[in-house]
């Protein structure tokens, strides 16, 4: 019973957010709102990203692509 | 020994809930859908037809791309078999519905609001279209929508039109 038990708690930790349902590519119409970006204002993200990489001497690697829809 | 039924216990933990997608070759899952005509969309009516379907969200940029295409396909080739069906996937009709106000659709439009469909289809991001033949076996599957893509799209439309003996 104890052993089931321990293999029971493993299967589960070892699974972590895996057994937890996942957000299918059709269900991500509440991460594409606009209030669920990094930046808030794009212009001003764009701003500082170019004050930034004026001083870096390089510019990139600063973000990801998409708009949440799995698309690209 | 017990460490490997262990392992074992956590492998199998790793797969709950995965489900296989569609892929050509494989027959289309049936559907049943309200629509944004008065009649019910329903995939068994629409057999000997070519289906063209679309899986599509209010919040998806390179859906609001892919509907003026869709609208010229079903103008070109809707006389010669082909059907195209938006599945919506919003879960409010509301959302959907300003979508269609602002991007109009010339075809025929479902709603998924509960998901069941895009469930059994499990597009892999959106929009993801499947083009269903006139036996009723799902010929491709593509993912996004670039203007790029179109020429192949339509292509394949044709090769569908014409395997299914219309012309």
């Amino acid at each position: 019973m104890k052993r089931l038990l321990l293999m029971v708690a493993v299967a589960v930790l070892a699974a972590g957010c895996e057994s937890m349902p996942k957000v299918q590519p059709w269900e991500k119409g509440n991460l594409a709102k606009p209030e669920m970006a990094f930046d808030p204002d794009t212009l001003e993200a764009r701003f500082a990203d170019h004050t930034y990489f004026s001083k870096e001497g390089a510019s990139g690697g600063a973000g990801v692509g998409g708009g949440g829809c799995g698309c690209n | 020994m017990r460490y490997e039924k262990l392992l074992v216990a956590a492998g199998a933990a790793f797969f709950v809930g995965v489900v296989s997608a569609q892929e050509p070759g494989k027959p289309a899952p049936a559907f049943d859908l309200p629509a944004s005509s008065a009649q019910a969309v329903r995939l068994a009516d629409l057999k000997g037809r070519v289906v063209y379907v679309d899986f599509w969200a209010s919040w998806c940029a390179p859906c609001k791309q892919s509907f003026p295409w869709m609208n010229d396909m079903q103008a070109k080739y809707g006389p010669k078999g082909l059907t195209i069906v938006g599945i919506n996937v919003d879960k409010k009709r509301e959302d959907a519905d300003k979508f269609l106000a602002g991007t109009p659709a010339k075809f025929t439009v479902a709603f998924d609001t509960s998901g069941k469909v895009a469930q059994a289809y499990q597009p892999k991001g959106m929009p993801t279209s499947y083009l269903i033949g006139a036996d009723g076996i799902v010929r491709a599957v593509h993912v996004g929508f670039r203007d790029k893509d179109k020429d192949e799209l339509e292509s394949e439309l044709a090769a569908a039109l014409s395997a299914s003996g219309r012309k």
